[in-house]
């Protein structure tokens, strides 16, 4: 088999090892993750515990694996490497977290509750994608005409 | 209040951890969920096949749990008004912030990036704001 065949099973397996856990974990259930949010309320703290399980898992399979030069089946890591904090960043993760608080699903979760059948993630999901689209359509109409900007500029020079 | 559940929940993550772990070690790359759909709406070519199998994944895997264990996949807690509201939200935020709880809280954190650690308070902070004042509003069943 070739290594492009072995990079697609490895992408199921995780995406299945990904769902098991979202859904074991309890982040599939919207009332568990608005009760772990809603502190103040009649605080459910299970959801610290998946925080805890992933990110101690992940942080020393992270350290074991970039050691390596790279990864199994791809030429090379394709880690972000950006450490500037901007106002993108923070507005968006301060929409996301009111989206988040407001129906229970961040996107993982929206996603594998298709699998339920019911209504309430069908919905959310067909949301969140049209927000996703939109967005992504808009930033690219923002580099294009930043990249006009640009070139108009240069030309005056 | 809901079911403390510390056991489940820290065996979930525990594999979402290890589905993370997998992604980077096979083929290099962040398992940040809002980053790979959001990339298969922008069809950026060559890396549709790896996002739209990892996709095909976490649906199969929740498909698995729900015939195993249906109440683990719960009910939705408020009306379609609000999804929407909260799914546009969801969207637009992640694609602005360059990632979620997966991408920005799992991956992110745990390799002490900076721009991770404050998208993850940023977005927790909003999150118990939000949960918080809907509460007092009555708008959460």
């Amino acid at each position: 088999m070739t290594a492009r065949a072995w990079d697609g099973i490895a992408a199921v397996g995780s995406g299945i090892l990904f769902g098991v856990g979202l859904v074991l974990s309890g982040m599939t259930r919207p009332e568990k993750v608005v009760g772990f949010l809603d502190v103040g309320g009649a605080w459910d703290p299970s959801l610290a515990f998946v925080m805890a399980g992933a990110i101690g898992v992940h942080v020393l399979a992270y350290r074991w694996t970039r050691g390596r030069k790279a990864p199994l089946f791809t030429a090379k890591f394709g880690i972000p490497s950006r450490r500037d904090i901007d106002v993108k960043l923070l507005l968006g993760a301060a929409v996301f977290g009111v989206g988040w608080g407001m129906g229970g699903y961040c996107p993982g979760p929206g996603i594998v509750s298709l699998a339920s059948g019911g209504t309430g993630p069908f919905v959310f999901v067909a949301a969140m994608l049209l927000g996703m689209f939109v967005t992504a359509k808009l930033e690219e109409l923002a580099a294009a005409s930043s990249d006009r900007n640009g070139q108009e500029r240069a030309k005056v020079v | 209040m809901t079911d403390f559940t510390p056991v489940s929940s820290l065996l979930g993550g525990f594999l979402i951890g290890a589905a993370a772990a997998l992604m980077l070690l096979a083929n290099g790359r962040i398992a940040g969920i809002s980053g790979i759909v959001g990339g298969l709406l922008r069809g950026e070519r060559n890396e549709t096949g790896w996002r739209a199998l990892f996709v095909a994944g976490l649906l199969a895997g929740g498909l698995v749990l729900q015939l195993v264990a249906p109440a683990s996949i719960g009910p939705s807690v408020v009306g379609f008004p609000l999804l929407i509201v909260a799914g546009l939200m969801v969207g637009f935020g992640t694609q602005l912030g360059s990632g979620c709880t997966s991408g920005h809280g799992v991956c992110g954190i745990s390799r002490l990036a900076p721009r991770s650690l404050f998208a993850t308070a940023t977005f927790m902070a909003a999150g118990v704001l939000t949960a918080t004042l809907l509460r007092w509003l009555g708008a959460v069943s």
